[in-house]
């Protein structure tokens, strides 16, 4: 087997499962409150250790042979179906493996914080441990069969955190919303599995793993199902799992409602890790995906357009959570984009950005939460970086870095991505995904405006988190301001070691010019139409636009009306009641015994005792049946 | 004598019919005692069960620990047992879940204790044997005997309809099997017109050579009568009545169990016996179970009683394993019967779970709860795990025999695998709605608010299901090990297209048949 046996893989995975039991078997009143936070955010710092030694072991080694395994023993084997459990720890599986320990960490550190009395505390750092077990496991697995046990896991503990406060019936349907929405994409990600593995069994190759996949992808590129090729329809299948996972359009809308889920969850699973899995997929699978340039185009438009649409939601929301939320919506539709014009690396180079900045500023807008005593809604917040410095400060950090702001982090990758997007997408999408990008200034603008600056709109006295919220945050904010500095070549090379750094071409500056315009457009504009008396009057000027997009185009109301209201109706009126209980049940079962039980009660007249009678009977009988012989 | 007992198959049919015998002896008002001494039994058959599985080499693929005694010679009837590795797994998960039940019933069970537990143990006998049989004429006894006690343990101990549940229950699956019997004699009559003997034994039956057509017919009588028993789609009607009316036991066995032998008739009987006609029906039998699996899901979601919910629910999870069963490919079937130890246990425990909230509050509808979360946490805990292995959740048993079947079965049916998928979304859709109004949101009802949580005798019948839940999800191997020479040899006689046709003989078998 290829790769260099590594035991220490296991490790990595380990920590965050012991964590998971000591908080969920030992609970509150065995453990307290203090013990459990500290060995939750111990069980994931021992993660990050694990992950980082393995990292500079894997730099140690040559470009070429950059590849460890850990295998623990064969999990499913029947006929000839052989799935490993076992995990690989590569160039790819290295960054996103730092990302989730790391960024975990820090955000254990601050729910510490944040969670601080909560009835359910934990409970709440339990699932967040088996969250970051199941996240490792997604991102180490050596086949896709484990790396599927590890993308249904995230999806059970995003279920369980959504719904934390289950007592509230709104938030536990939100969570059971985005089970189920995820589910819909794992469908599509299974059958795309089982059509990969029926098609290369067929051509003698049983095994899974990612590396002989990748060795026999080939044997795929002439077969063709329904008329499409092979790795064409398999990719797709692929990636409407994707869109599940990484909210993309059209099963983007359980996102939104996911911020029901106490904040730092949202900045951990629903920003910076579980989301960016179906991006993670991709680049896994980019050799299959390459085979397949049909599949990549859809990849490409259902990115831009998800990123547009849901920039332009991200335009109205009043509640500061569901701002960020579209907002990750849309930056997901940006990593997207990239990977479906063939730049993977630039989908995971915005990945990492993405998951710093967009971490921090949920975490801010957690800290605001808290300092509010839970108001979410920003027209009743303002002014509070006077009562609030050091969240005003570093979330001024995340604002300018998603803004696209010259020399910070989102800024590279962004403008990277509209580079190749540029050459291999066409003029149009690359002319949407700037605009886009002017959108997301301006919503992260106006948040930031209507929260932290002008004059203050609520009643009562905000405070400035703890240290153990605001910590974190500095962290996350030092990677947000110079991570993207800091990796852009690094991180090329490493994941790509026939990288060559691209010269830099008067196109490309003019390119980058034109974004860094839009983004100061949005920025601009965003200042100027936050002032009450414009925003006003633009909403009474477009009042059916700003009606349509306050209301999220409806797609909430139209998938409720167009699929779950008729599946619901069908099965309870025509399937149970009509064709269950009255067809099969009434007319087919409890007829045939009604028929039957009066079919006895009259034969039972016919015997009635009378020897007359039966000799009659008798008789017809022998003459009917001597009239038959003869 | 002696041997009857020291062949531990035979010992497993014979102790919980002694055992049933012996508390004749107790009287009802001892009711401590019939309790303990039910329980015992059924612990101890469990104990002999391990001892079989230890004693059983997984590397054979011939039938172990047979024996074979004349008991109505001139008839070709014996006394012959053996069983191999899809057997061994049907009985392990009898004896596994019989004690269980035993142990659920003691606070339920006020009135008439003896006479419960004899028929559980009766019942417990005749499981048994369907399992261990290679004598048709055996295996006919015991897979109706079984129903006796099934028919009293709803028509006693059942809820208000039990007496048309019960009937119902008796009367579908009665008809069913009046045809396979039709079929059995049919058979055997055959087989003695082509070489003059008499025999009832399975084994040399699989020989039978048979014309094309009689195969067809003889195959559907079988089928019919497995396909109530399963139950297949649209022949499922008694179960959610049979369910809700049942007491808990008889629901956790009902599903547990008994579903189970449907099955288990197309792996022994229906399919080796008839491999031309199960080739022509295997497609119809494999739509039938994906429209099951999607019909099942859809109404279990509208279902307001939590029984008739997890009884649909077993509709489409049966679907799915005739799906695996009818494609004749090694990982689908072996996934087929790692699934039907799967719905055992997973299935068995939600009835378990409701019966508990049954106990409490006398109701099952999902409306009379919400909330409870707060009030039985740890109820609410093992609740989820259970769902979630109903549900397929990977890393619990449910995904690997799911898993198996869904990739097996797209090499033979593309279409009808892909279409089984929307099980997986479906299955969340309903479970997750109960869940979410049963255990989620605020404790609307007062009565709720002070439900005791689980009791340490709950723990106790609840914990080994558990734990092969967590076990058979993480290492599914050692199950599949046993099954794998047995699904082999299945898929073998599946493929015998050619059987030897004896010229004159066979023919007026189909001739017969036809009219």
């Amino acid at each position: 087997m290829e790769g260099n046996y590594y035991p220490l893989l296991k490790w990595i995975l380990a920590a965050p499962l012991a964590g998971f039991a000591l908080n969920g078997l030992l609970g509150k009143k065995l453990l307290g409150e203090k013990a459990g936070g500290i060995a939750g955010s111990l069980a994931i710092f021992i993660s990050f250790v694990f992950a980082a030694l393995s990292f500079s072991d894997l730099l140690n080694l040559p470009p070429e042979n950059r590849l460890l395994r850990d295998t623990l023993f064969n999990w499913i084997s029947a006929g000839s179906f052989s799935v490993d459990a076992a995990f690989r720890f590569d160039p790819l599986s290295a960054v996103m493996a730092l990302i989730v320990t790391g960024v975990s960490f820090l955000i254990h550190v601050y729910s510490t914080g944040y969670m601080k009395g909560d009835a359910g505390f934990n409970r709440y750092f339990a699932y967040l441990n088996l969250f970051v077990f199941f996240m490792l496991t997604l991102v180490l697995a050596d086949n896709p069969l484990v790396m599927f046990v590890g993308w249904e896991g995230v999806g059970l503990c995003s279920y369980l955190l959504i719904g934390f406060w289950y007592e509230d019936p709104e938030k536990a349907s939100a969570g059971k919303k985005a089970f189920i929405t995820n589910r819909v994409g794992d469908a599509g990600f299974l059958i795309g599995l089982m059509l990969l593995w029926a098609l290369l069994s067929s051509n003698g190759v049983f095994s899974m793993d990612f590396a002989s996949l990748e060795k026999n992808a080939p044997l795929l590129a002439s077969a063709t199902v329904l008329g499409m090729a092979a790795p064409t329809l398999i990719c797709l299948l692929l990636f409407f799992g994707a869109t599940g996972k990484s909210a993309q359009f059209p099963l983007f809308v359980w996102l939104p409602d996911a911020m029901a889920g106490p904040t730092p969850v949202s900045a951990l699973i629903h920003a910076a890790t579980m989301v960016t899995a179906g991006v993670y997929m991709l680049a896994r699978l980019h050799f299959l995906y390459e085979l397949a340039p049909k599949a990549m185009e859809v990849v490409l438009l259902v990115g831009c357009f998800t990123a547009f649409f849901a920039a332009v939601i991200g335009l109205l929301q009043k509640d500061i959570k569901k701002v960020l939320a579209y907002s990750t919506v849309s930056q997901l539709g940006y990593m997207f984009m990239a990977a479906g014009a063939g730049a993977f690396s630039a989908a995971v180079f915005h990945l990492a950005t993405h998951a710093f900045f967009k971490a921090l500023l949920f975490l801010g807008a957690g800290s605001v939460i808290h300092g509010m005593s839970g108001e979410q809604d920003m027209f009743k917040m303002g002014g509070l970086k006077k009562e609030m410095p050091f969240t005003f400060l570093l979330m001024a950090a995340g604002w300018l870095a998603i803004a696209g702001v010259p020399g910070l982090s989102g800024f590279y990758s962004k403008d990277l991505i509209l580079e190749k997007v540029f050459e291999h997408g066409g003029m149009l999408v690359w002319a949407v995904g700037v605009l886009t990008a002017a959108l997301t200034a301006f919503y992260t603008t106006r948040l930031f405006v209507l929260t932290f600056l002008r004059a203050k709109r609520a009643e009562g006295h905000a405070h400035e988190s703890p240290l153990s919220m605001t910590l974190p945050m500095a962290a996350l904010a030092v990677l947000a301001v110079a991570g993207g500095f800091l990796l852009k070549d690094r991180l090329f090379l490493f994941l790509d070691p026939a990288f060559v750094q691209p010269e830099h071409t008067s196109q490309a500056a003019r390119l980058m010019l034109v974004s860094v315009a839009a983004g100061l457009a949005g920025i601009a504009a965003a200042f100027v139409l936050t002032l009450p008396k414009t925003a006003a009057a633009l909403k009474s000027a477009a009042a059916p636009l700003h009606s349509l997009i306050f209301h999220k185009f409806y797609v909430d109301e139209i998938y409720a009306f167009a699929v779950i209201k008729p599946l619901k109706l069908v099965s309870d009126k025509v399937l149970f009641r009509f064709f269950d209980a009255g067809l099969i049940d009434g007319v087919l079962v409890n007829g045939t015994a009604k028929v039957s039980y009066a079919a006895g009660r009259a034969l039972a007249k016919v015997q009635n005792g009378r020897l007359d009678l039966y000799a009659l009977v008798f008789a017809i009988g022998v003459a009917l049946m001597l009239f038959w012989v003869i | 004598m002696m041997e009857f007992l020291s062949n531990p198959l035979s010992a497993l049919i014979l102790l919980p019919a002694a055992a049933a015998l012996a508390l004749l002896a107790v009287p009802e008002r001892n009711g401590a005692l019939l309790k303990n001494l039910a329980l015992l039994a059924s612990v101890l058959v469990f104990a002999v069960s391990v001892r079989l599985y230890l004693g059983f080499d997984p590397s054979l693929a011939a039938m172990q620990f047979q024996l074979d005694r004349p008991w109505l010679p001139a008839y070709g009837i014996h006394y012959y047992l053996g069983i191999d590795g899809i057997s061994l797994l049907m009985i392990l998960l009898t004896t596994l879940l019989t004690p269980i039940a035993i142990l659920a019933s003691f606070n339920y069970i006020k009135e008439a204790q003896r006479a419960y537990y004899i028929c559980l143990l009766f019942l417990e006998a005749s499981m048994i044997g369907v399992f261990a049989a290679l004598d048709l004429f055996a295996f006919y006894l015991f897979w109706e005997g079984m129903l006796i006690p099934m028919y009293f343990l709803i028509g006693v101990w059942g809820g208000p309809r039990r007496i048309y549940a019960a009937l119902k229950f008796f009367i579908y699956t009665m008809a069913g099997s009046v045809l396979m019997l039709v079929a059995i004699l049919w058979l055997v009559s055959a087989r003695h017109a082509i070489d003059g003997v008499w025999t009832f034994s399975i084994p040399a039956l699989y020989g039978t050579p048979l014309e094309h057509q009689a195969q067809f017919w003889l195959f559907a009588a079988f089928a019919l009568a497995f396909a109530v028993k399963v139950p297949l789609f649209p022949f499922h009607t008694w179960l959610p009545d049979a369910h809700v009316e049942a007491p808990t036991a008889g629901s956790v066995l009902l599903a547990g169990v008994l579903l189970k032998m449907g099955v288990y008739g197309y792996l022994r009987l229906a399919v080796p016996l008839f491999p031309q006609g199960a080739a022509e029906f295997a497609p119809w039998l494999a739509v039938l179970g994906v429209t099951g699996i999607i019909y099942g899901s859809l109404v279990a979601w509208t279902q307001r009683d939590m029984k008739k919910l997890v009884a649909y629910s077993s509709v489409a999870h049966l679907g799915i394993v005739i799906l695996g069963v009818m494609a004749f490919e090694p990982a689908a079937v072996a996934g087929a019967v790692l699934q039907m130890v799967n719905h055992g246990l997973s299935t068995g425990a939600l009835f378990l779970l409701v019966g508990v909230l049954y106990e409490r509050r006398h109701t099952r509808m999902i409306e009379d709860y919400g909330g409870l979360a707060k009030s039985m946490p740890m109820f609410s805990v093992v609740l989820m795990i259970v769902m979630l292995s109903s549900i397929g959740l990977p890393g619990l048993n449910g995904f690997v025999g799911e898993a198996l079947i869904l990739f097996g079965s797209f090499k033979v049916y593309p279409w009808l695998a892909g279409a089984a998928v929307a099980g997986v979304i479906l299955s969340a859709v309903y479970m997750l709605g109960m869940y979410q109004a049963a255990v989620f949101g605020p404790l609307r009802h007062t009565e709720n608010k002070i439900l005791p949580d689980l009791s340490v005798r709950e723990w106790l019948y609840l914990a080994p299901l558990l734990l092969f839940i967590v076990l058979i999800g993480v290492r599914p191997n050692p199950l599949l090990k046993l099954a794998m020479p047995a699904v082999n040899n299945y898929i073998t006689m599946s493929q015998r297209q050619t059987a030897p046709v004896l010229p004159g003989i066979s023919l007026s078998v189909g001739r017969g048949e036809e009219k």
